[in-house]
């Protein structure tokens, strides 16, 4: 089935699940609520501050080649390995290198958009090494069999009863959990991951070009216990996660948390600036840092789409997408979902599989007025969709309707005589059509403007 | 018409060219720039010697002064496209900026509600002007959902080519008007209207859906207004 297909069923059965937009309404309400106080707590300006979030950002794309090089001298010459991946494929060979080299059985994992996007845990699985999620909502979906649902919060689609269940079958924890006892049985289940793994594999949130350091930012203190405990800690993240100093963080950390989960600050912010150093007592003793470029470079040299690349992957548009709200994260099949993913994913995959997400927009803006680094989001979508048809994926059926359409509407004497004729043939038209589609399909006027004008004129 | 009769009341003289179609949007949305461009060519042959264009929809108002100088890149009626820019306005961000507001006084009853589409707001950041006109207009009860404004799920074309997702997410947004006990709900595009309409005839809602511009002139013409 053609991505285009799946993505209409799949849609459709998630835009007519009642219990899916009720568990959806409820998660993004209270999202919003939390969001909006935060933002006039903590900012004091805060259209200011995505101003200037969105300058630095760009700023930094400016010259991202430089920033990546300084990255790499600065967090090399204490010891860390830097390797450069241009595609998922090389990102992955570079993993079984690495894999091979420290014989390693078990992976621990913390949460990161860059391992799902270059398929890691299916590769990892295929050759028998045991992968564990240890961030709570990734744990979830992992267990579930599923893909994570939002960038930022993986399992949102996911009832406390539903965990639940799912414990009970896979962890054998009390069906009637609450919350707290969620937490403790997934926290009692990956306890022993964090000192069995030969390696962590964790994300980024951010690098810093002038301390050679990664910056990882989350609630739950697994992302620091995956990179800490054993004895490998690698790295994978995207060419773009790049802040030119360390004193850009004052102001990127409170933003991404704020627009993330409406947080202050996340609880633990880590800045890692190399394996364990010769004074350290613990620390992994081997990092590695992966950057991954996997299509990223085309963005970049995109004069339109070069700005995609100043996401700080916040989730704030996917939460802010009455489509996204409807359709849920799953519809989108790609590793991105909502806004950005429909903006992005086209140029990092292929426009042919996935130009259709962009025309799956009702192009309200909703995105634009609230990413925080201010992409214009739902222009690009726009812009995606003239690429579409540049590249001649419209379809023959629209690029005749539309054909037609201009044909008429290039002349009022043929507009009229359309719309005259559209009067004589609705009734029977009208008899013929199902009634669902009946019931959509408006009436025309009785009487149009142009000839309510003219009577008027008389 | 209930614009024009807004209008005129307000002693303006209004004039229809009979030749206009349409601006163009649809197929721009839709990426089909050259059909645009083509339709777009003849709103402005309609249009270029007009003093003022006022309209009742966001959506074609955006399409004309932030689109067209897009649709008409590198093309030589270029110019006459800008020259519209600053001549084209919407209905109630017509009237604010002539000053016409508190000359409109109207009456009204029930609870009522106001969807402001999302062309108007966010491609033109019209966020006051509607509110400035409604206000006017007294003796009914104003009520607003609690939430963020979404989208009604119109969007043109996309209604079409993905009709599921569009009617649930009208559904969602009548919802929220209807949670917070609105009767007669207000907005100010015909697409949002239309979407609405739709939704809430099909599920039978006994909420009474209309456009800015009617509501207005009806409640201009209510026989509680003192003249
Ligand atoms: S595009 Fe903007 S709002 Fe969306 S995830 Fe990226 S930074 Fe956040």
């Amino acid at each position: 089935m053609s991505q285009l297909q799946s993505f209409l069923d799949n849609s459709e059965n998630k835009a007519l699940d009642e219990i899916h937009r009720k568990k959806i309404i409820k998660a993004v309400t209270s999202y919003d609520q939390t969001v909006i106080g935060m933002k006039s707590e903590q900012f004091k300006d805060w259209a200011h501050s995505r101003e200037v979030a969105g300058k630095i950002k760009q700023a930094t794309l400016d010259r991202l080649p430089d920033y990546l090089e300084e990255f790499e001298s600065k967090i090399q010459a204490r010891g860390a390995q830097v390797l450069w991946a241009e595609d998922a494929q090389a990102a992955r060979s570079f993993i079984d290198e690495i894999i091979a080299r420290h014989k390693v059985k078990q992976v621990v994992k913390s949460k990161s958009m860059t391992t799902e996007e270059i398929d890691l845990n299916e590769h990892l699985e295929e050759q028998d090494i045991e992968v564990f999620e240890s961030d709570l909502g990734e744990l979830i979906v992992q267990l579930a069999g599923e893909k994570p649902y939002h960038i930022v919060t993986p399992a949102m689609h996911k009832s406390k009863e539903e965990i639940a269940e799912l414990f009970n079958e896979k962890l054998n924890s009390d069906p009637d959990s609450t919350a707290e006892e969620l937490t403790m049985t997934a926290r009692a289940f990956l306890r022993n991951a964090y000192v069995t793994s030969q390696i962590g594999i964790t994300g980024a949130n951010f690098l810093i070009a002038d301390e050679g350091a990664v910056v990882m930012i989350e609630n739950e203190g697994n992302g620091r216990l995956s990179m800490a405990c054993p004895p490998v800690h690698v790295v994978v993240a995207g060419i773009e996660k790049m802040l030119p100093r360390l004193r850009d963080l004052p102001l990127f950390l409170p933003l991404l948390s704020t627009s993330g989960t409406g947080q202050e600050v996340t609880c633990y912010n880590s800045i890692i600036k190399g394996p364990k150093g010769e004074e350290e007592v613990d620390g992994p003793e081997h990092m590695y840092v992966i950057l991954l470029d996997n299509g990223r470079s085309e963005l970049f040299q995109d004069e339109e789409f070069q700005q995609a690349l100043r996401c700080i992957r916040c989730g704030a548009c996917l939460n802010a997408c009455p489509v996204y709200r409807t359709i849920g994260g799953h519809s989108y099949d790609t590793t991105y979902q909502g806004p950005i993913g429909s903006v992005i994913t086209p140029h990092l995959r292929d426009l042919a599989s996935f130009g259709h997400l962009a025309q799956a927009s009702s192009l309200c803006g909703a995105c634009t007025d609230v990413c925080p680094v201010k992409i214009d989001l739902h222009h690009l979508l726009l812009e995606n969709r003239w690429r579409s048809k540049k590249a001649g994926l419209s379809g023959i059926k629209w690029e005749l309707i539309l054909k037609i359409w201009a044909w008429v509407f290039k002349s009022r004497s043929r507009l009229n005589g359309m719309s005259k004729f559209i009067q004589l043939t609705q009734g029977l038209v009208r008899m013929l059509m199902p009634k669902s589609l009946r019931e959509k399909v408006p009436r025309r006027a009785k009487k149009s403007f142009g000839e309510l004008w003219k009577e008027r004129q008389q | 018409m209930d614009m024009v009769e807004v209008l005129e009341r307000l002693n303006y003289q209004v004039t229809y060219n009979p030749a206009q179609t349409c601006c163009g949007q649809p197929a721009f949305n839709a990426g089909h720039r050259e059909e645009a461009h083509s339709v777009a060519s003849c709103f402005l042959e309609a249009f270029k010697e007009a003093e003022c264009i006022v309209c009742p929809s966001g959506s074609c108002v955006a399409m004309v002064r932030k689109f067209f100088p897009q649709v008409f890149q590198s093309s030589k009626e270029l110019e006459i496209a800008k020259s519209l820019e600053s001549k084209v306005f919407e209905f109630t961000e017509f009237l604010v900026r002539e000053g016409k507001v508190n000359e409109l006084s109207g009456q009204a009853e029930g609870k009522v509600a106001f969807h402001n589409s999302c062309h108007a707001m966010r491609e033109l950041r019209l966020i006051d002007e509607p509110w400035a006109v409604l206000r006017k207009i007294e003796g009914c009860q104003w009520v607003q959902p609690e939430v963020e404004p979404t989208c009604c799920g119109f969007g043109g074309l996309f209604s079409v080519k993905f009709s599921p997702i569009s009617q649930t997410m009208a559904k969602t947004r009548l919802e929220q008007f209807v949670d917070c006990g609105a009767d007669t709900l207000v907005t100010n595009d015909p697409g949002c209207l239309q979407q609405l309409k739709t939704e809430a005839s099909s599920k039978s809602l006994g909420i009474d859906i209309l456009h800015l511009s009617q509501f207005l002139n009806r409640a201009l013409n209510h026989p509680g207004v003192r003249s």
